[in-house]
């Protein structure tokens, strides 16, 4: 029981982790209709501005908070120099074209932090474990983790539906071209929303750093997921990025977690472990397609409410 | 008019002059295949500068001829290896590829090396079917295979009197064989096993769960690269580090320690090299590398560093005549240089025979490195050696 209570949490972190980068992602493809297949080299620049940041002013937060404005100046920047240039263009050329980008960065940072890669420590008030439930000891990191993110998705829902930003992203997911013709400055939205979704990028990368290493390449893998989440959740819809987030993050887990152990009992020791990773890595497209098939546009779309 | 002929005329001649003197010059060409980019390249840079200073220590010649190197990338992917050896044999004429890092880009790649009768000089990937069903003249291996050095912790272990183990690894061909090596001399209970998506998966919260629920008196792990940095974070993290000993292989170097620090004080783990070894060959090795690259090696760059010390030995003893590809196999054989281990031999496999230490990680003043503290196995030789039938 300690164990399945644990492996929740385990997955809950995920799964809230996954959320910040799904949000940034599902937003920009939902407003912009730009698919940011560099949004993982944002969430990497996060890791590294604050493992360089911390280490020059001695403090984890402050490098964090530097960290993350130095993502949202980024990702501003970037979407005026590069990404304005992709608007209203096929999908394949936002492909290709934020596929370049990845290749920029990663030999940018290459060039600037060299290939070895950087680390940044746990701050010592939060490297340690703490009794959560009685009898429940759980690394007080990733519970701090669970606790950021849930402030950050409050502070979205906030920002998204109570605010008059938050009533023009939310109708320009549902309608650009009308957002347009209303007389909204759509240019400067666009900005806003893509440095958001940059910061948010980074802050999951940075949050991340400690529990993995800050290196080249860090964001290519998780943000497959983030697309995933995106698409299960219905493009555009933060809502549906959260609940589609925590499906992955439980699955993920939960799957790995206890799927071996079922494996093995039904296929013995030897196939069960070898099947075990491949299978319960698996487990989330399964899902994935099981949602398209029922829901086409995902769980929450922002076109079809 | 007369100018341009005259220019035509006198290029016409240098082309003709310079045709038959670069046939002439020869050369010892060396394809070398590792990983130089991505999170990985910190391991491949190691390897190269490792074969950078042997050549600088051979004076840049090996059996009088000039050494010229092809460094390739091989991005940690089977297919881009294969790709990038059958480049070096095939169009480059390379006398010898050596390095690979992975067994499973090694296995991708062997094939067009040997088939071209290339000397292949493994300085890393420890694929056990290259020592065993699939071995031939044509590869020689300077490290080990991939279940030697869990086999010597194992040993070790039992000699401890650890009476069961949580094993964790990455899935895919040496996480296999490596935890393979492992259980099959380990005498204790082996209360769980848990493969990990290779090489994606960095979060291994869920599986430190289950170790530390099964009770076991230790964890034995394999993460090569980055993937090591992560895990002990995660372990100390998961509140394991202290309470449960760590045992490894290859998962903590001179490359990962500055980034692992208090994370991997007392984790021990075996190899047949450590840089603390008193022969003179290392203490050279050592000092110039530190001197040189400012930075303590890593084992990928010693048996790097044995791997160019061999391919000097056998250039020097067939005096240069590489096409004599009977004769060079006979002198690589002979193994006729000094090994930064010690005591080197080829086996019947062409893989050393050679003793495993038994190294833990220490803090000498603000700096990490890992001791050797005790011998877990003294001159063993391969165990796939009966499997290989040489042709």
């Amino acid at each position: 029981m300690t164990l399945f209570i644990e492996q929740c949490l385990n997955g809950l972190q995920f799964g809230l982790l996954l959320f910040l980068l799904a949000a940034g992602l599902t937003l920009v493809f939902g407003i912009m209709d730009l698919v940011n297949l560099a949004h993982g080299s944002l969430y990497m620049l996060g890791a590294y501005f604050a493992a360089t940041f911390a280490a020059w002013t001695g403090s984890f937060l402050l490098g964090a908070v530097l960290a993350l404005v130095a993502t949202l100046i980024v990702g501003m920047v970037l979407e005026v120099v590069a990404m304005r240039r992709l608007y209203g263009r096929d999908h394949l050329d936002h492909v290709l074209g934020t596929f370049g980008l990845i290749l920029f960065f990663d030999e940018g940072v290459r060039l600037i932090w060299g290939p070895g890669g950087l680390s940044l420590p746990v701050p010592s008030w939060l490297n340690r474990s703490i009794e959560i439930l009685p009898g429940i000891q759980y690394s007080a990191y990733r519970f701090a983790i669970i606790v950021v993110t849930l402030a950050v998705a409050a502070f979205l829902y906030i920002l998204v539906m109570r605010t008059r930003i938050g009533m023009l992203i939310r109708a320009g997911a549902s309608n650009r071209e009308m957002v347009g013709a209303l007389g909204v400055n759509i240019k400067l939205l666009y900005t806003l929303v893509f440095g958001l979704g940059a910061a948010l990028a980074g802050l999951a990368g940075l949050m991340q750093a400690p529990i993995l290493t800050v290196q080249i390449g860090m964001g290519e893998n998780i943000v497959i997921l983030a697309f995933v989440i995106t698409v299960i959740g219905g493009i555009g819809s933060i809502r549906g990025a959260l609940v589609a987030a925590l499906l992955v993050g439980f699955i993920d887990t939960l799957g790995r977690a206890f799927f071996p152990q079922i494996l093995v009992e039904l296929l013995g020791r030897q196939a069960g472990s070898t099947a075990a990773p491949a299978l319960s890595s698996m487990l989330i497209y399964i899902l994935m397609a099981v949602i398209l098939v029922v829901k086409p546009q995902g769980l929450f779309s922002a076109n079809s409410r | 008019m007369r100018l341009s002929k005259a220019l035509f005329l006198a290029s016409t001649a240098l082309l003709f002059a310079a045709a038959p003197a670069a046939a002439q010059q020869k050369s010892v060409k060396i394809g070398f295949v590792s990983t130089f980019s991505g999170p990985a390249a910190s391991i491949g840079d190691d390897m190269r500068n490792a074969f950078e200073l042997a050549l600088d220590h051979v004076g840049r010649k090996m059996g009088g001829l000039p050494v010229e190197v092809i460094y390739e990338d091989d991005t940690l992917k089977p297919e881009v290896g294969k790709q990038k050896s059958e480049k070096l044999v095939e169009s480059d004429k390379v006398d010898f590829v050596a390095g690979f890092i992975w067994s499973n880009v090694l296995y991708a790649s062997y094939k067009p090396v040997v088939d071209a009768k290339t000397f292949l000089i493994v300085s890393n990937a420890g694929e056990t079917r290259i020592a065993g069903e699939n071995c031939s003249p044509f590869i020689f291996s300077t490290s080990w295979t991939n279940d030697q050095n869990p086999i010597a912790v194992a040993d070790y272990m039992n000699q401890k009197g650890v009476k069961s183990v949580y094993l964790i690894g990455p899935n895919y061909a040496a996480g296999k064989e490596n935890l393979g090596g492992f259980k099959s001399e380990f005498k204790g209970k082996i209360l769980g096993e848990d493969y990990t998506t290779w090489p994606s998966q960095l979060d291994f919260a869920a599986e430190l769960a289950k170790a530390k629920d099964s009770k076991a008196e230790a964890v034995y792990m394999f993460y090569p690269g980055a993937a090591g940095v992560q895990f002990l974070n995660q372990y100390a993290q998961a509140g394991l580090k202290g309470s449960i000993p760590l045992y490894t292989t290859f998962s903590i170097d001179s490359l990962s320690l500055p980034r692992q620090k208090d994370a991997a004080l007392g984790v021990i783990s075996a190899l047949q090299w450590g840089a603390d070894l008193p022969n003179d060959a290392n203490k050279k090795f050592v000092g110039d590398f530190k001197t040189k690259f400012g930075t303590e090696p890593s084992f990928y760059a010693a048996q790097t560093y044995d791997a160019a010390m061999l391919i000097n030995s056998a250039v020097a003893g067939v005096k240069g005549n590489l096409s004599d590809k009977a004769a060079t196999q006979k002198a690589l054989e002979k193994a006729d240089f000094n090994s930064v281990r010690g005591d080197f031999k080829f086996g019947s496999n062409h893989f050393p025979t050679q003793s495993f230490y038994m190294q833990e990680v220490v803090k000498v003043g603000d700096a990490y490195t890992q001791k050797t503290i005790a011998t877990a196995e003294k001159d063993v030789p391969n165990p796939h050696a009966s499997k290989c039938s040489m042709k």
